[in-house]
């Protein structure tokens, strides 16, 4: 059956988190039970924003000595991006200030109602660097489960911040911390477009392109070193290729006609492309480089938003050839039957879908009686959950881990990021500059520099 | 012109007069009178313009002139045409050119067909709501149907060029069903307007 459920809190990872204490080579395996374990909660029609915290873990974060100092202080940014996970609850510390271990009191913790805590210390150096420590405690069995320190230039507090809740995420849940990660987004500011590249918080942005004409659908490519998009710089849409450290640009798809909705292929070496060059809107394969045409999908109306599968073997796009726009199937290699198979059923307007990285699943969005809203569906079971209740959402796209969706939506007529944990439990609105914000796209894990 | 001056100056010295319903009543008949002798003033002293500047070219501008067609009896500009008329407006998902609208976009056709030389832009629009992309499509749909429908009527289909927008470049900037039937549309669009 295909009938719409709104989402009833998925069961996160257990309640008890402190016995999560598996190395990564088994976390997959507890993540994915505990996905399939939740997946008979759905039941009910409520829907959960900033969702009860019974399941959530609780887990306190004391402000790091002397962060106050700083030009950025370190743990609001940490409580921020785990509570933006959907799969923690914050505890008040409610004046308790312990920086080290020996001043941590458990039983005051354990009224509290923490499971988890984290504490640590900030201290300027000379020159201006800021060394940081910060340890994270059990407080049911009252030992240390990480450590850490690291001294950064005070211009990289935020990102030592996102790396501290990408340790705490990680020992908490066993899943992989998508913090550190970028996001791709569109401005519109009176008549400039500019696409910027952010943190995933939406904070420290930074211009990548800017035209007095439309730019959409920005793309990451799966390394994360280039953004395809398509910009109306010509009178038409055109798609375009960034590397993002030298700026070099190249059209990698400029024929007659549109050319727009590029979609990497997993290894990187091809882009999707919608063309109307061989009438109405179709896909097509082109090399990254713009070479080597290759039309895809064979209908007569309209077909596109490619978005590959994790294997690369299939693309999921929207097509209206049933009559109203909905989420096809296809299969991506030559020699298989290029027959599409029609994924969504429910409504007259499901569009935008994006694979989840694990290929189980993909976002989209769909026009319910309420307005244009994220959902989410699962690929085997069919079943779809609705993860906000908001008119006007656009441009799912997960994070890396698959945890968290980030949106456009809008608030009085102004666009606007927002971020909706996978399980509908949590939604928070990320940080808001002047302007209207569109097209977001979530970028891919951070590769270490070496 | 200098009779115009001095009727308005008369009319506004005559209106200072009266009040209330009566003024009413007066201003309405004076700018319907008003109305009608600019009206026929001006087609009257352009259809003049029109006869001198035909009579008077060298024969080598000619040609230029004759395909320009004279200003005043532009069919694409005069609003009494329904050539002037150059959007149409779609159901919201929608790229079926409504019944009211065939009148139209035959008559453009017909334009098209008496006029070789003419070449038309179709720029197709939709509302904001939704995926950009599958707007950027459907308004590809919606300038085709317009090309289909003028082609379906005589034109030729190396005249028409069929693009999209999208919701890229929206007429109307509310957030309201106003705006959206207003900017669920196609423009039609003349080489060299």
């Amino acid at each position: 059956m295909t009938g719409i459920i709104y989402v009833f809190p998925r069961i996160p990872l257990k309640a008890i988190p402190m016995q999560v204490r598996l190395c990564r080579f088994y976390s997959y395996a507890v993540v994915l039970f505990l996905w399939l374990a939740g997946a008979n909660a759905y039941a009910t029609l409520n829907i959960e924003i900033f969702g009860g915290g019974a399941t959530q873990i609780p887990i306190a974060i004391v402000p790091f000595a002397a962060e106050e100092k700083l030009s950025q202080s370190i743990t609001p940014v940490v409580a921020a991006d785990l509570q933006r996970s959907g799969l923690f609850r914050l505890v008040d510390p409610a004046g308790l200030r312990p920086h080290e271990p020996v001043e941590v009191s458990y039983p005051d913790w354990v009224n509290r109602g923490a499971g988890a805590l984290v504490i640590g210390s900030t201290t300027t150096l000379a020159g201006g660097q800021v060394a940081i420590r910060f340890q994270l405690l059990d407080v049911a069995k009252q030992e240390q489960l990480a450590s850490y320190a690291e001294t950064v230039p005070a211009e990289q507090l935020r990102a030592a911040a996102h790396r501290i809740a990408d340790m705490i995420y990680e020992k908490l849940t066993g899943d992989v911390g998508v913090f550190s990660t970028r996001i791709a987004y569109v401005v519109k500011q009176g008549k400039k477009y500019s696409l910027q590249v952010a943190d995933a918080d939406g904070y420290n942005s930074q211009p990548v392109i800017e035209y007095t004409e439309p730019i959409i659908s920005p793309s990451w490519s799966p390394d994360g070193t280039k953004l395809a998009y398509v910009s109306f710089e010509n009178k038409k849409p055109v798609v375009y290729v960034q590397t993002l450290a030298t700026r070099a640009r190249k059209a990698v798809a400029n024929f007659r006609g549109s050319n727009s909705a590029p979609a990497w292929s997993p290894d990187g070496s091809k882009l999707a492309v919608v063309l109307s060059l061989m009438g109405g809107s179709q896909i097509f394969l082109i090399n990254a480089d713009g070479g080597g045409l290759q039309r895809l999908s064979q209908s007569s109306g309209i077909d596109t938003e490619p978005s590959f599968s994790p294997d690369g073997r299939y693309i999921i796009f929207t097509s209206d050839r049933g009559g109203s726009p909905q989420i096809y199937r296809m299969p991506v290699a030559e020699s298989a039957s290029r027959s599409a198979e029609r994924l969504t059923f429910e409504g007259s307007y499901n569009v935008s879908p994006r694979y989840s990285p694990d290929g189980k699943s993909f976002t989209f969005i769909h026009r319910g009686g309420g307005g244009f809203n994220v959902a989410i569906q699962d690929l085997a079971t069919r079943q779809v959950h609705l993860l906000t209740d908001s008119r006007f959402d656009e441009s799912p796209s997960f994070a890396p881990n698959g945890r968290i969706i980030l949106y456009a939506t809008e608030i009085k007529g102004r666009g606007i990021l927002s971020a909706v944990s996978s399980d509908g439990r949590t939604r928070q609105q990320l940080s808001t500059q002047a302007g209207d914000m569109r097209e977001p796209a979530w970028g891919p894990m951070r590769r270490p520099q070496n | 012109m200098g009779t115009h001056a001095k009727a308005a100056k008369l009319a506004s010295a005559f209106l200072v007069n009266l009040k209330g319903n009566e003024m009413k009543k007066v201003v309405a008949v004076l700018l319907i009178s008003l109305l009608t002798a600019c009206a026929s003033q001006t087609k009257k002293s352009d259809a003049e313009v029109e006869d001198k500047s035909v009579g008077t070219k060298p024969a080598t501008e000619a040609p230029r002139a004759t395909t320009e067609a004279a200003p005043t009896l532009n069919p694409l500009t005069d609003p009494n045409n329904i050539l002037s008329r150059r959007s149409v407006y779609f159901e919201f998902d929608s790229f079926v050119v409504k019944d009211e609208y065939k009148s139209l976009v035959g008559a453009h056709a017909g334009y098209l067909r008496s006029n070789p030389n003419a070449r038309v832009l179709l720029q197709g629009n939709t509302d904001e709501r939704g995926s950009r992309e599958y707007n950027l499509a459907l308004g590809q749909k919606r300038a085709d149907a317009v090309r289909y429908a003028m082609t379906l009527s005589g034109a030729k289909e190396s005249q028409i060029e069929s693009v999209s927008l999208g919701e890229e470049k929206p007429r109307a900037s509310g957030h309201d069903e106003a705006s959206w039937a207003e900017n669920r549309r196609v423009d039609i669009r003349y080489q060299g307007e």
